[in-house]
C-alpha cells in the first residue's frame, strides 16, 4: 500500500489529486494508495443528501459532490483518510469496504484506549452514543475513492450549523474531547495508516457483523 | 439489441437510486465506459457498460429506484 500525506489541503485540490490517483490505480500503473489528509473548512453534501440539512454556512465554502451519504464538516483538526483502492473479486462488495472502513476507525480509536463501535443501520464510528467518524464513498472502475473522516483536535462548533449525516439530533465528538487533551496529529497520522495495514479489507468478523 | 442492468453491489443490498446518467440517449458507448451513477446510502456507484452500442434508451430516470437485476438502459 503505498501512503501518501497532503498535509492540510483545499478540498478541490484534494479531490482532483484522488482522481488522479484513481486512474492510476484503475489502470495499474500504481497499487493501492492510502492519501491522508486535513481539509481547510468546508462542508460537503453527498448524493443522498439535501441543502436543507444546511441551516447555515457561517462563511465556510458548501460543495455538492459524488459520494455517498450526506452533509458533513471537515475542517485542520480531523484527519482524512482517502483509501484509493481496487477492488477485486470477492472483495466487490461496496457496503462490504464501508464495514472495512469502520473496523479501521474502531482499530485507530483502540490505539488509544477508546472503545469504538459501528452502530446497526447507521455508518460510521461510534463511541457510545457519539459520532467521531464518519464515512461515504465513491466507486469508479471499481476502484474506491473518497472514505472516512476522524475527528481528531476539530473545532466542532460548525457541526452545529448543519444536520451531520442527515440524522435528527446525532451527538458529534472528537478524540481531544474524549482524551480531554490535544492529540499529536502527525502520531494519528501513523496510526491511521497502520490502522489501514492492519485490517484487512473485508475482513471475516466485519462481513459477518453487518 | 441488450438490456444494461444493474448489477450485485454488495450483499444484503437489493436497490440504488439513479445520481445522474454520464451520457445522453443517442450517444454511442464503447464497452467499459461507465454510463450512469447510482447511489446507496453512503456509496456513489458508476456503473460500467458491458458491451459497445447506441444508447437507445434510459429505462431509470434520474431519482428513480432501481433493483439489482432490473433494467437501466437499452442499448443497440
Amino acid at each position: 500500500m503505498r501512503y501518501i500525506d497532503l498535509g492540510v489541503s483545499d478540498y478541490k485540490e484534494a479531490y482532483r489529486f484522488q482522481r488522479d490517483i484513481l486512474e492510476q490505480v484503475a489502470d495499474r500503473t500504481s497499487g493501492n494508495t492510502l492519501i491522508i489528509t486535513e481539509h481547510k473548512s468546508v462542508i460537503t453534501i453527498g448524493r443522498k443528501g439535501s441543502d436543507k440539512n444546511v441551516f447555515k454556512a457561517g462563511g465556510i465554502e458548501v460543495l455538492n459532490i459524488d459520494r455517498g451519504g450526506d452533509v458533513t464538516y471537515h475542517g485542520p483538526g480531523q484527519l482524512i483518510a482517502y483509501p484509493i483502492f481496487k477492488l477485486e473479486n470477492e472483495a466487490r462488495d461496496m457496503h462490504g469496504f464501508l464495514r472495512f472502513l469502520e473496523e479501521v476507525g474502531i482499530n485507530f480509536l483502540s490505539k488509544y484506549g477508546i472503545e469504538a463501535e459501528a452502530r446497526p443501520g447507521l455508518r460510521g464510528v461510534w463511541v457510545k452514543d457519539e459520532k467521531i467518524g464518519s464515512i461515504g464513498i465513491g466507486i469508479k472502475k471499481w476502484v474506491t475513492y473518497h472514505g472516512m473522516a476522524i475527528n481528531i483536535n476539530l473545532d466542532l462548533k460548525p457541526f452545529s450549523f448543519i444536520k451531520p449525516c442527515g440524522i435528527d439530533g446525532v451527538k458529534i465528538t472528537s478524540l481531544k474531547v474524549l482524551l480531554k487533551e490535544r492529540v499529536d496529529i502527525e502520531d494519528a497520522k501513523l496510526k491511521l495508516r497502520d490502522s489501514f495495514k492492519e485490517i484487512p479489507v473485508l475482513a471475516e468478523a466485519a462481513c459477518k457483523r453487518q | 439489441m441488450a438490456e444494461l442492468k444493474l448489477p450485485e453491489l454488495a450483499e444484503g443490498v437489493n436497490e440504488a437510486v439513479v445520481s445522474f446518467w454520464h451520457f445522453k440517449e443517442g450517444d454511442s458507448i464503447k464497452e467499459g465506459d461507465e454510463i450512469v451513477e447510482m447511489a446507496t446510502d453512503k456509496a456513489a456507484f458508476n456503473v460500467p457498460c458491458n458491451f459497445s452500442g447506441i444508447l437507445k434508451k434510459k429505462v431509470a430516470q434520474e431519482g428513480d429506484t432501481v433493483k439489482v437485476g432490473q433494467a437501466l438502459a437499452i442499448i443497440e
